[in-house]
Protein backbone atom coordinates (compact mmCIF):
# COMPACT_ATOMS: atom_id res chain seq x y z
CA UNK A 1 0.00 0.00 0.00
CA UNK A 2 1.29 3.41 -0.90
CA UNK A 3 2.01 6.07 2.11
CA UNK A 4 -0.13 9.01 2.81
CA UNK A 5 2.52 10.87 1.07
CA UNK A 6 2.81 9.41 -1.97
CA UNK A 7 -1.04 9.49 -2.63
CA UNK A 8 -0.96 13.20 -1.73
CA UNK A 9 1.79 13.70 -4.06
CA UNK A 10 0.02 11.93 -6.80
CA UNK A 11 -2.95 13.48 -6.29
CA UNK A 12 -1.59 16.89 -6.88
CA UNK A 13 0.51 16.37 -9.43
CA UNK A 14 -2.99 14.98 -11.56
CA UNK A 15 -4.46 18.09 -10.57
CA UNK A 16 -1.69 20.01 -12.20
CA UNK A 17 -2.17 17.94 -15.23
CA UNK A 18 -5.54 18.62 -15.44
CA UNK A 19 -5.17 22.42 -15.17
CA UNK A 20 -3.32 22.08 -18.26
CA UNK A 21 -5.48 20.12 -20.10
CA UNK A 22 -8.72 22.40 -18.90
CA UNK A 23 -6.42 25.38 -20.58
CA UNK A 24 -5.58 23.41 -23.79
CA UNK A 25 -8.74 22.73 -24.69
CA UNK A 26 -10.21 25.80 -24.01
CA UNK A 27 -7.67 27.75 -26.16
CA UNK A 28 -8.31 25.24 -28.71
CA UNK A 29 -12.08 25.64 -28.55
CA UNK A 30 -11.27 29.73 -29.53
CA UNK A 31 -8.86 28.65 -32.22
CA UNK A 32 -11.27 26.33 -33.82
CA UNK A 33 -14.12 29.20 -33.54
CA UNK A 34 -11.44 31.83 -35.28
CA UNK A 35 -10.79 28.86 -38.06
CA UNK A 36 -14.49 28.23 -38.27
CA UNK A 37 -15.17 31.97 -38.93
CA UNK A 38 -12.46 32.47 -41.74
CA UNK A 39 -14.09 28.95 -43.42
CA UNK A 40 -17.26 31.26 -43.19
CA UNK A 41 -15.59 34.24 -44.77
CA UNK A 42 -14.06 32.29 -47.91
CA UNK A 43 -16.97 30.77 -49.13
CA UNK A 44 -18.84 34.41 -51.05
CA UNK A 45 -15.31 33.97 -52.98
CA UNK A 46 -15.49 30.61 -53.67
CA UNK A 47 -19.25 30.54 -54.31
CA UNK A 48 -18.36 33.58 -57.11
CA UNK A 49 -15.31 31.53 -58.50
CA UNK A 50 -17.25 28.86 -59.12
CA UNK A 51 -20.00 30.42 -61.09
CA UNK A 52 -17.23 32.26 -62.97
CA UNK A 53 -15.24 29.26 -64.02
CA UNK A 54 -18.69 27.37 -65.00
CA UNK A 55 -19.70 29.95 -66.98
CA UNK A 56 -16.68 30.45 -68.54
CA UNK A 57 -17.10 26.24 -69.26
CA UNK A 58 -20.61 26.56 -70.66
CA UNK A 59 -19.41 29.66 -73.76
CA UNK A 60 -19.73 28.32 -76.40
CA UNK A 61 -16.66 27.17 -78.19
CA UNK A 62 -14.82 26.65 -75.05
CA UNK A 63 -14.54 23.45 -75.64
CA UNK A 64 -12.26 23.69 -78.57
CA UNK A 65 -9.29 25.93 -76.33
CA UNK A 66 -7.38 24.26 -74.21
CA UNK A 67 -5.48 25.69 -71.24
CA UNK A 68 -2.49 23.77 -69.73
CA UNK A 69 -4.11 23.72 -66.21
CA UNK A 70 -6.95 22.23 -67.89
CA UNK A 71 -6.13 19.88 -69.45
CA UNK A 72 -5.36 16.02 -68.42
CA UNK A 73 -2.44 14.11 -69.38
CA UNK A 74 -1.16 10.42 -68.63
CA UNK A 75 -0.18 9.95 -65.40
CA UNK A 76 3.34 9.12 -64.66
CA UNK A 77 4.35 10.94 -61.51
CA UNK A 78 1.94 12.23 -58.83
CA UNK A 79 2.38 14.63 -56.56
CA UNK A 80 0.45 15.21 -53.32
CA UNK A 81 0.14 18.69 -50.76
CA UNK A 82 -0.65 17.06 -47.51
CA UNK A 83 -1.50 19.57 -44.71
CA UNK A 84 -1.14 18.28 -40.82
CA UNK A 85 -0.57 20.26 -37.94
CA UNK A 86 3.23 21.32 -35.96
CA UNK A 87 2.16 20.04 -32.65
CA UNK A 88 0.85 16.68 -31.35
CA UNK A 89 -1.69 16.74 -28.54
CA UNK A 90 -4.79 16.42 -31.06
CA UNK A 91 -6.20 13.15 -30.93
CA UNK A 92 -6.10 11.39 -34.05
CA UNK A 93 -5.89 14.39 -36.10
CA UNK A 94 -2.43 13.38 -37.49
CA UNK A 95 -2.49 10.05 -37.96
CA UNK A 96 -5.85 9.57 -39.41
CA UNK A 97 -5.00 11.88 -42.42
CA UNK A 98 -1.41 10.37 -42.88
CA UNK A 99 -2.82 6.98 -43.02
CA UNK A 100 -5.40 7.68 -45.54
CA UNK A 101 -2.95 9.72 -47.75
CA UNK A 102 -0.90 6.39 -47.39
CA UNK A 103 -3.61 4.02 -48.40
CA UNK A 104 -4.44 6.18 -51.25
CA UNK A 105 -0.79 6.11 -52.52
CA UNK A 106 -1.02 2.42 -52.23
CA UNK A 107 -3.83 2.22 -54.31
CA UNK A 108 -2.16 4.58 -56.71
CA UNK A 109 0.52 2.43 -57.57
CA UNK A 110 2.56 5.28 -59.29
CA UNK A 111 5.75 7.21 -58.47
CA UNK A 112 4.78 9.55 -55.25
CA UNK A 113 6.39 13.31 -54.41
CA UNK A 114 4.89 14.81 -51.34
CA UNK A 115 4.55 18.78 -50.22
CA UNK A 116 3.99 18.82 -46.71
CA UNK A 117 2.48 21.68 -44.67
CA UNK A 118 2.78 20.80 -40.89
CA UNK A 119 5.78 19.15 -39.33
CA UNK A 120 3.94 16.05 -38.21
CA UNK A 121 3.35 14.82 -41.89
CA UNK A 122 6.57 15.46 -42.89
CA UNK A 123 8.04 13.41 -39.83
CA UNK A 124 5.83 10.57 -40.59
CA UNK A 125 6.96 10.22 -44.09
CA UNK A 126 10.76 10.77 -44.30
CA UNK A 127 10.38 8.22 -41.59
CA UNK A 128 9.08 5.95 -44.29
CA UNK A 129 11.27 7.13 -46.95
CA UNK A 130 8.93 9.26 -48.74
CA UNK A 131 10.68 11.85 -51.41
CA UNK A 132 9.68 15.08 -50.20
CA UNK A 133 10.36 18.11 -52.88
CA UNK A 134 8.76 21.14 -50.49
CA UNK A 135 7.97 21.58 -47.32
CA UNK A 136 6.05 24.81 -44.85
CA UNK A 137 5.59 24.56 -41.59
CA UNK A 138 4.57 27.36 -39.02
CA UNK A 139 1.47 28.34 -40.41
CA UNK A 140 -0.06 31.04 -38.45
CA UNK A 141 -2.82 30.65 -36.47
CA UNK A 142 -4.69 33.19 -38.54
CA UNK A 143 -3.65 32.45 -42.16
CA UNK A 144 -3.97 34.81 -44.64
CA UNK A 145 -3.85 34.04 -48.59
CA UNK A 146 -0.40 35.20 -48.56
CA UNK A 147 0.78 32.61 -46.06
CA UNK A 148 -0.95 29.70 -48.30
CA UNK A 149 -0.04 31.26 -51.33
CA UNK A 150 3.69 29.51 -51.78
CA UNK A 151 2.20 26.17 -51.26
CA UNK A 152 -0.07 27.03 -54.22
CA UNK A 153 2.10 28.33 -56.62
CA UNK A 154 4.58 25.09 -56.15
CA UNK A 155 1.80 22.92 -57.17
CA UNK A 156 0.92 24.90 -60.16
CA UNK A 157 4.19 25.30 -61.24
CA UNK A 158 5.04 21.85 -60.72
CA UNK A 159 2.22 20.80 -62.58
CA UNK A 160 2.94 23.43 -65.55
CA UNK A 161 6.68 21.94 -66.12
CA UNK A 162 6.14 18.34 -66.11
CA UNK A 163 7.53 17.26 -62.74
CA UNK A 164 3.75 16.46 -61.33
CA UNK A 165 1.11 14.82 -63.91
CA UNK A 166 -1.48 15.25 -61.20
CA UNK A 167 -2.00 17.12 -57.69
CA UNK A 168 -3.71 16.10 -54.75
CA UNK A 169 -4.61 17.53 -52.15
CA UNK A 170 -5.07 15.67 -48.18
CA UNK A 171 -6.75 17.44 -45.68
CA UNK A 172 -8.77 17.18 -43.05
CA UNK A 173 -12.41 18.43 -43.93
CA UNK A 174 -14.41 19.71 -40.98
CA UNK A 175 -17.43 18.47 -40.54
CA UNK A 176 -18.41 19.24 -37.05
CA UNK A 177 -16.69 19.40 -33.55
CA UNK A 178 -17.33 15.88 -33.33
CA UNK A 179 -16.35 14.59 -36.96
CA UNK A 180 -13.49 15.43 -38.55
CA UNK A 181 -12.62 13.61 -42.24
CA UNK A 182 -9.64 12.80 -43.66
CA UNK A 183 -9.99 13.85 -47.60
CA UNK A 184 -7.87 13.38 -50.44
CA UNK A 185 -9.11 15.28 -53.70
CA UNK A 186 -7.36 16.43 -57.21
CA UNK A 187 -6.54 20.21 -57.76
CA UNK A 188 -4.90 20.05 -60.89
CA UNK A 189 -5.68 19.42 -63.31
CA UNK A 190 -9.15 21.00 -63.19
CA UNK A 191 -11.47 18.60 -65.90
CA UNK A 192 -13.94 21.87 -66.92
CA UNK A 193 -16.63 18.23 -67.53
CA UNK A 194 -16.29 17.84 -63.78
CA UNK A 195 -16.95 21.73 -62.69
CA UNK A 196 -19.99 21.81 -61.93
CA UNK A 197 -20.31 18.48 -60.72
CA UNK A 198 -17.84 19.31 -58.02
CA UNK A 199 -19.60 22.90 -57.66
CA UNK A 200 -22.79 21.13 -56.61
CA UNK A 201 -21.12 19.26 -54.05
CA UNK A 202 -19.69 21.58 -52.54
CA UNK A 203 -22.15 24.85 -53.01
CA UNK A 204 -25.30 23.06 -54.19
CA UNK A 205 -27.28 26.19 -54.24
CA UNK A 206 -25.32 28.54 -56.58
CA UNK A 207 -24.88 26.72 -60.32
CA UNK A 208 -27.49 28.23 -62.42
CA UNK A 209 -28.38 26.15 -65.09
CA UNK A 210 -29.01 27.20 -68.67
CA UNK A 211 -27.03 28.61 -71.53
CA UNK A 212 -24.44 31.42 -70.61
CA UNK A 213 -24.54 34.75 -72.21
CA UNK A 214 -21.74 35.02 -74.63
CA UNK A 215 -19.23 37.03 -72.91
CA UNK A 216 -16.71 39.81 -74.17
CA UNK A 217 -13.22 38.92 -72.79
CA UNK A 218 -11.14 41.44 -72.35
CA UNK A 219 -8.00 41.52 -72.69
CA UNK A 220 -8.64 37.91 -74.35
CA UNK A 221 -9.76 34.53 -73.22
CA UNK A 222 -6.34 32.83 -72.73
CA UNK A 223 -5.04 35.32 -70.90
CA UNK A 224 -8.28 35.43 -68.67
CA UNK A 225 -7.66 32.01 -68.09
CA UNK A 226 -4.35 32.28 -67.47
CA UNK A 227 -5.22 35.11 -64.50
CA UNK A 228 -8.54 32.99 -63.03
CA UNK A 229 -7.12 29.55 -62.90
CA UNK A 230 -4.19 30.02 -60.49
CA UNK A 231 -6.27 31.66 -58.36
CA UNK A 232 -8.83 29.16 -58.03
CA UNK A 233 -6.18 26.52 -57.18
CA UNK A 234 -4.64 29.04 -54.22
CA UNK A 235 -8.45 29.36 -53.40
CA UNK A 236 -8.79 25.80 -53.02
CA UNK A 237 -5.72 25.29 -50.80
CA UNK A 238 -6.54 28.31 -48.79
CA UNK A 239 -9.80 26.34 -48.25
CA UNK A 240 -7.78 23.41 -47.55
CA UNK A 241 -5.58 25.00 -44.94
CA UNK A 242 -8.23 26.69 -43.08
CA UNK A 243 -10.49 23.40 -43.07
CA UNK A 244 -7.43 21.42 -41.73
CA UNK A 245 -6.83 24.09 -39.48
CA UNK A 246 -9.91 23.99 -37.76
CA UNK A 247 -10.24 19.88 -37.86
CA UNK A 248 -6.88 20.34 -35.44
CA UNK A 249 -8.19 22.09 -33.10
CA UNK A 250 -11.50 20.70 -32.86
CA UNK A 251 -9.62 17.36 -32.83
CA UNK A 252 -7.23 19.03 -30.05
CA UNK A 253 -10.45 20.14 -28.48
CA UNK A 254 -11.76 16.79 -27.59
CA UNK A 255 -8.66 15.36 -27.15
CA UNK A 256 -8.05 17.70 -24.05
CA UNK A 257 -11.52 17.44 -23.08
CA UNK A 258 -11.18 13.42 -22.20
CA UNK A 259 -8.16 13.91 -20.80
CA UNK A 260 -9.42 16.41 -18.58
CA UNK A 261 -12.21 14.43 -17.60
CA UNK A 262 -9.98 11.18 -17.36
CA UNK A 263 -7.71 12.92 -14.63
CA UNK A 264 -10.15 14.39 -13.14
CA UNK A 265 -11.56 10.93 -12.62
CA UNK A 266 -8.53 9.62 -11.50
CA UNK A 267 -8.07 12.14 -8.88
CA UNK A 268 -11.87 11.07 -7.51
CA UNK A 269 -10.06 7.58 -7.13
CA UNK A 270 -6.81 8.44 -5.48
CA UNK A 271 -8.75 10.54 -2.89
CA UNK A 272 -10.94 8.03 -2.07
CA UNK A 273 -8.06 5.69 -1.77
CA UNK A 274 -6.21 8.70 0.01
CA UNK A 275 -8.93 8.72 2.25
CA UNK A 276 -9.33 4.92 2.85
CA UNK A 277 -5.27 4.89 3.94
CA UNK A 278 -5.95 7.38 6.24
CA UNK A 279 -8.57 6.21 7.95
CA UNK A 280 -6.50 2.57 8.50
CA UNK A 281 -3.91 4.68 9.83
CA UNK A 282 -5.98 6.25 11.88
CA UNK A 283 -7.31 2.95 13.27
CA UNK A 284 -4.28 0.88 14.22
CA UNK A 285 -3.15 3.76 16.01
CA UNK A 286 -6.58 3.71 18.29
CA UNK A 287 -6.07 0.02 17.77
CA UNK A 288 -2.44 0.10 19.41
CA UNK A 289 -3.20 2.96 22.05
CA UNK A 290 -5.95 1.12 23.28
CA UNK A 291 -4.18 -2.38 23.09
CA UNK A 292 -1.41 -0.56 25.06
CA UNK A 293 -4.18 0.40 27.58
CA UNK A 294 -5.39 -2.87 28.54
CA UNK A 295 -1.75 -4.66 28.67
CA UNK A 296 -1.37 -1.78 31.15
CA UNK A 297 -4.36 -3.16 33.55
CA UNK B 1 -32.97 49.53 -62.70
CA UNK B 2 -29.90 49.07 -60.01
CA UNK B 3 -27.13 47.18 -60.76
CA UNK B 4 -26.21 44.30 -58.12
CA UNK B 5 -22.38 45.01 -57.20
CA UNK B 6 -20.24 42.11 -55.01
CA UNK B 7 -16.88 42.67 -54.35
CA UNK B 8 -15.09 39.67 -52.88
CA UNK B 9 -11.97 38.62 -51.62
CA UNK B 10 -10.62 35.11 -51.02
CA UNK B 11 -10.51 36.81 -47.00
CA UNK B 12 -13.88 38.16 -46.71
CA UNK B 13 -17.09 39.80 -48.69
CA UNK B 14 -15.97 43.47 -48.87
CA UNK B 15 -19.00 44.99 -49.90
CA UNK B 16 -22.50 43.99 -51.49
CA UNK B 17 -25.12 46.50 -52.80
CA UNK B 18 -27.53 47.63 -55.33
CA UNK B 19 -25.68 50.61 -56.90
CA UNK B 20 -26.17 52.53 -60.21
CA UNK B 21 -22.55 53.02 -61.75
CA UNK B 22 -19.56 50.60 -61.34
CA UNK B 23 -16.14 52.54 -62.42
CA UNK B 24 -13.41 50.10 -62.36
CA UNK B 25 -9.65 49.68 -62.97
CA UNK B 26 -10.12 47.02 -66.21
CA UNK B 27 -6.49 45.92 -67.17
CA UNK B 28 -6.87 47.83 -70.96
CA UNK B 29 -7.90 50.86 -68.69
CA UNK B 30 -10.42 52.27 -66.82
CA UNK B 31 -14.26 51.45 -67.58
CA UNK B 32 -17.33 52.67 -66.52
CA UNK B 33 -20.24 50.08 -66.34
CA UNK B 34 -23.95 51.26 -66.67
CA UNK B 35 -27.17 48.48 -65.86
CA UNK B 36 -28.08 46.21 -69.12
CA UNK B 37 -24.24 46.36 -69.69
CA UNK B 38 -23.38 43.56 -72.36
CA UNK B 39 -21.71 40.19 -70.35
CA UNK B 40 -18.22 40.43 -69.46
CA UNK B 41 -15.38 38.87 -68.15
CA UNK B 42 -12.09 41.52 -67.66
CA UNK B 43 -9.01 41.02 -65.39
CA UNK B 44 -8.97 44.43 -63.27
CA UNK B 45 -5.29 46.24 -62.62
CA UNK B 46 -3.74 48.41 -59.23
CA UNK B 47 -6.66 50.89 -58.86
CA UNK B 48 -9.86 52.44 -57.76
CA UNK B 49 -12.92 51.17 -57.93
CA UNK B 50 -15.94 53.69 -57.34
CA UNK B 51 -19.02 53.02 -56.41
CA UNK B 52 -21.55 55.07 -57.70
CA UNK B 53 -25.34 55.39 -56.31
CA UNK B 54 -27.70 58.34 -56.63
CA UNK B 55 -28.34 60.51 -53.73
CA UNK B 56 -24.91 59.39 -51.67
CA UNK B 57 -21.51 59.78 -51.69
CA UNK B 58 -18.79 57.98 -54.43
CA UNK B 59 -17.69 54.92 -52.16
CA UNK B 60 -14.34 54.31 -53.64
CA UNK B 61 -12.29 51.30 -53.17
CA UNK B 62 -8.55 50.46 -53.14
CA UNK B 63 -8.32 46.84 -55.60
CA UNK B 64 -5.39 45.15 -56.26
CA UNK B 65 -6.19 43.10 -58.83
CA UNK B 66 -8.17 40.44 -59.91
CA UNK B 67 -10.79 39.38 -62.20
CA UNK B 68 -14.72 40.80 -62.73
CA UNK B 69 -17.76 38.94 -63.78
CA UNK B 70 -19.88 41.79 -65.69
CA UNK B 71 -24.10 40.75 -66.26
CA UNK B 72 -26.95 42.85 -67.71
CA UNK B 73 -27.95 43.26 -63.67
CA UNK B 74 -25.16 41.75 -61.98
CA UNK B 75 -21.51 43.02 -61.09
CA UNK B 76 -18.95 40.34 -59.40
CA UNK B 77 -15.54 41.51 -58.27
CA UNK B 78 -13.03 39.26 -57.34
CA UNK B 79 -9.88 41.15 -56.28
CA UNK B 80 -7.10 40.00 -54.95
CA UNK B 81 -6.99 42.19 -52.19
CA UNK B 82 -9.83 45.34 -51.83
CA UNK B 83 -9.89 48.12 -48.76
CA UNK B 84 -12.58 50.58 -48.89
CA UNK B 85 -10.89 53.87 -48.88
CA UNK B 86 -11.52 54.50 -44.98
CA UNK B 87 -10.41 51.17 -44.11
CA UNK B 88 -6.85 52.78 -45.70
CA UNK B 89 -4.21 52.94 -43.51
CA UNK B 90 -1.79 55.74 -45.23
CA UNK B 91 0.93 55.44 -43.16
CA UNK B 92 1.08 52.13 -43.55
CA UNK B 93 0.78 52.01 -47.15
CA UNK B 94 3.54 55.23 -47.19
CA UNK B 95 6.12 52.83 -45.52
CA UNK B 96 5.25 49.59 -47.43
CA UNK B 97 6.23 52.16 -50.78
CA UNK B 98 9.58 53.57 -48.98
CA UNK B 99 10.37 49.76 -48.25
CA UNK B 100 9.68 48.49 -51.80
CA UNK B 101 11.49 51.46 -53.31
CA UNK B 102 14.52 50.89 -51.21
CA UNK B 103 15.17 47.86 -51.99
CA UNK B 104 15.01 48.12 -55.76
CA UNK B 105 17.00 51.34 -55.39
CA UNK B 106 19.56 49.39 -52.60
CA UNK B 107 21.46 48.10 -55.48
CA UNK B 108 21.37 44.33 -54.58
CA UNK B 109 21.38 42.16 -57.41
CA UNK B 110 17.41 40.97 -57.43
CA UNK B 111 16.16 38.01 -59.54
CA UNK B 112 13.59 38.94 -61.91
CA UNK B 113 10.64 37.53 -59.15
CA UNK B 114 11.50 39.99 -56.30
CA UNK B 115 12.27 42.95 -59.05
CA UNK B 116 8.41 41.94 -59.83
CA UNK B 117 7.20 41.78 -56.33
CA UNK B 118 8.62 45.00 -55.04
CA UNK B 119 7.54 47.16 -58.52
CA UNK B 120 3.75 45.30 -57.70
CA UNK B 121 3.83 46.38 -53.93
CA UNK B 122 5.14 49.87 -55.40
CA UNK B 123 1.78 50.12 -57.84
CA UNK B 124 -0.28 48.57 -55.04
CA UNK B 125 1.18 51.52 -52.02
CA UNK B 126 0.59 54.38 -54.33
CA UNK B 127 -2.70 53.26 -55.24
CA UNK B 128 -3.59 53.00 -51.69
CA UNK B 129 -2.07 56.30 -51.08
CA UNK B 130 -3.82 58.01 -53.90
CA UNK B 131 -7.62 57.08 -52.85
CA UNK B 132 -6.68 57.78 -49.24
CA UNK B 133 -5.46 60.78 -49.90
CA UNK B 134 -8.66 62.02 -52.40
CA UNK B 135 -10.59 60.93 -49.61
CA UNK B 136 -9.07 62.59 -46.28
CA UNK B 137 -9.60 66.14 -48.87
CA UNK B 138 -12.97 65.14 -49.45
CA UNK B 139 -13.78 64.95 -46.08
CA UNK B 140 -11.87 67.67 -44.98
CA UNK B 141 -11.90 71.31 -46.76
CA UNK B 142 -8.58 72.73 -47.52
CA UNK B 143 -8.81 75.59 -44.89
CA UNK B 144 -6.35 77.86 -46.12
Amino acid sequence: MASLRDIKRRINGIKNISQVTRAMQMIAAAKMRRAQEQVVASRPYAEKAWEVLIHLSQQPGSKAQFHPLLTQRPVHKVGIILITSDRGLAGGYNTNIVRATMRFIDRLEKPVQLVTVGRKGRGAFTRIGKQIIAEFGDIPDKPTLLDVLPIAQIAVADFLNGTFDEVYLAYTDFVNTIVQKPVVKRLLPLLPDKLEEQAVAEYVDSVRHGVAPAYIYEPDRAELLNIILPRFTELQVYQAVLEALASEHSARMVAMRSATDNANDLVADLTLTYNRVRQEAITKEMMDIVGGVEALK
Amino acid sequence: MPIKLEIVTVERLTFSDDVDMVIAPGSEGVMGILPHHAPLLTTLAYGELVVRKQGQDDLSFAIGGGFMEVQPDKVTVLADAAERADEINLDRAQEARKRAEGLLQSGKKLSLDEQTRAEAAIRRAMTRIKIARKRSKRRMPRSE
